[in-house]
């Protein structure tokens, strides 16, 4: 099971748990509609376009109401804690939560209690809790931007809105920041960041950029990251492991993103319709590269069919 | 037969001290009580403590808060008037907000990043056409709230955000004004 943890801007709104559904431009959930724009809900939508896209099981959303006073937020870690470790998931994608040290420690510690930790992937608030807990290591990813990325960098600072400004002015410098993010034990097990060239990189090095298809004006178009981050999610629910996955998400995401022609002033819905022609052939791509280096039938499947990870690891079928 | 458990040893924070706390300094101590009073009322768990060597303004008390929610908060103490000296953050009180921007330009539209969270506007209309960025759960409720309005007559994120992001967005928000000389 693939689940993702958000909230929606609505101030009335319930928990809410289950399979959603995406039906034009909105997603349904226990009979609430929500309509996909940025934050959890484009996750979510980005994330059931890949899985169906893939064949998969629809993932499992736990969503609650919270416009940033931080109740409902509280209110889904309450319910989590009890919950979340019992519900076998593979896979956890952590979202738009208020930041809350006590309450991130509190569940990942119950999920521990459970033997092997899921892989636990963290974007928007909850990496921000992440990595002020001290546990960000305990992570398999992190998806943050470049004002994030220094965040990250800054041992120091609580919050995106704190980081110090000699460290801000090294935004340019993205190799010296992730060196920085990872050294001072606030990088998750791989990064991929988010910006006009994306990097996908571990403690050891930088594995993969990716900026092409070049489309500048998918930075200010909120909801990017948030599809960016439910990409990978699914992919590695599909069965690649973190890093290929968020090399694939990051392409096809700006493919979709090319293929909506946007300007500043699109709105992500758009992009997500796009996903699915995308994906297929950032996946095509992908696979006839492995033919050229596996030319033979079981290595030309793909990890959602059949476990190519541990032949691309040992280099033979 | 005799059966062995094991409960794993409970994990305490690697980082003991309070990174999502902050500090609300004030002139006097009953200004730190009713404020004391008026956020317990309103449901914060906050504390009275005395102040950190670095904080140099203010009385002998100082209130710790949830920094996240410093947008909300001083809004609460301003509209009763016990706007606090300073905030801090707990473990580094010498922090202070961002005071970088970075603007991009597009041709028809203008985005200005400050720290995570970022505003673009048409330059023709000075509708605001997208926000992105950031983390907190009041940025797709500013974004549902602003997006389409125009910059001159859309309330300030500081009126209808709640946390670090929102006074994130405000800053980029004065930015972008400046820029425009509105």
């Amino acid at each position: 099971m693939l689940a993702l943890i958000g909230t929606v801007p609505k101030e009335d709104f319930p928990l809410v748990s289950g399979t959603a559904v995406l039906k034009g431009g909105s997603l349904s959930l226990n009979g609430y509609q929500i309509s996909v724009n940025r934050g959890t809900p484009a996750l979510i939508a980005a994330t059931s376009m890949v899985c169906e896209t893939l064949g998969l099981p629809r993932p499992f959303s736990f969503l609650v109401g919270d416009i940033g006073l931080g109740d409902g937020s509280r209110k889904l870690y309450r319910h989590l804690k009890s919950h979340l470790p019992s519900l076998g998931a593979r896979i956890i994608a952590f979202h738009y939560l208020q930041p809350d040290v006590d309450w991130h420690n509190r569940i990942l510690w119950a999920l521990e209690e459970q033997g092997n930790l899921p892989v636990l992937i963290a974007d928007a608030g909850y990496m921000y809790a992440a990595k002020m807990s001290g546990f960000a290591a305990s992570y398999d990813l992190f998806t943050p931007d470049i004002g994030e990325l220094a965040f990250l960098a800054d041992e120091v600072a609580p919050h995106p809105f704190y980081t110090r400004g000699f460290i801000l002015h090294e935004e340019d410098n993205v190799p010296g920041l992730i060196k920085r993010a990872f050294e001072g034990g606030n990088a998750a097990k791989t990064l991929l960041i988010k910006g006009s060239k994306d990097y996908i990189c571990t403690k050891e090095r930088v594995l993969a950029t990716v900026d092409t298809p070049r489309v500048e004006t998918l930075e200010p178009i909120g909801g990017t990251g948030d599809t960016l981050t439910g990409m990978v999610a699914a992919l590695t629910y599909g069965g690649y492991p973190v890093a290929e996955a968020a090399i694939l998400a990051a392409r096809a995401n700006r493919l979709a993103g090319a293929l909506a022609n946007p300007t500043p002033a699109t709105q992500v819905v758009d992009i997500v319709e796009r996903i699915p022609k995308a994906l297929e052939a950032v996946l095509d791509e992908a696979g006839k590269v492995r033919e050229q280096i596996f030319p033979t039938t079981c290595c030309r499947e793909l990890p959602y069919k059949r476990a190519l990870i541990d032949t691309y690891a040992k280099g033979s079928c | 037969m005799a059966f062995k458990v094991f409960k794993r040893k409970k994990r305490t924070a690697p980082k003991e001290k309070s990174p999502d706390r902050g500090l609300l300094s004030f002139h006097n101590t009953s200004e730190v009580i009713k404020a004391e009073s008026l956020l317990r009322e309103k449901g914060w768990e906050v504390r009275v403590m005395g102040p950190p060597p670095e904080l140099r303004t203010g009385c002998d008390l100082v209130i710790e808060f949830p920094l996240v929610e410093q947008l909300n908060i001083l809004r609460l103490l301003e509209e009763n008037k016990i706007a606090p000296l300073e905030v801090v953050p707990v473990d580094d009180p010498l922090l202070k907000p961002v005071g970088l921007f970075k603007t991009t330009d597009y041709g028809q539209y203008l985005m200005v990043r400050a720290a995570n969270m970022k505003l673009t506007i048409d330059k023709e209309s000075l509708r605001i056409v997208n926000i992105s960025g950031g983390g907190c759960p009041d940025v797709p409720y500013l974004g549902a709230k602003l997006v389409g309005k125009d910059l001159r007559q859309a309330s300030p994120p500081r009126e209808l955000g709640h946390t670090l992001c929102g006074y994130a967005l405000q800053l980029a928000y004065e930015e972008i004004k400046r820029q425009c000389s509105l």
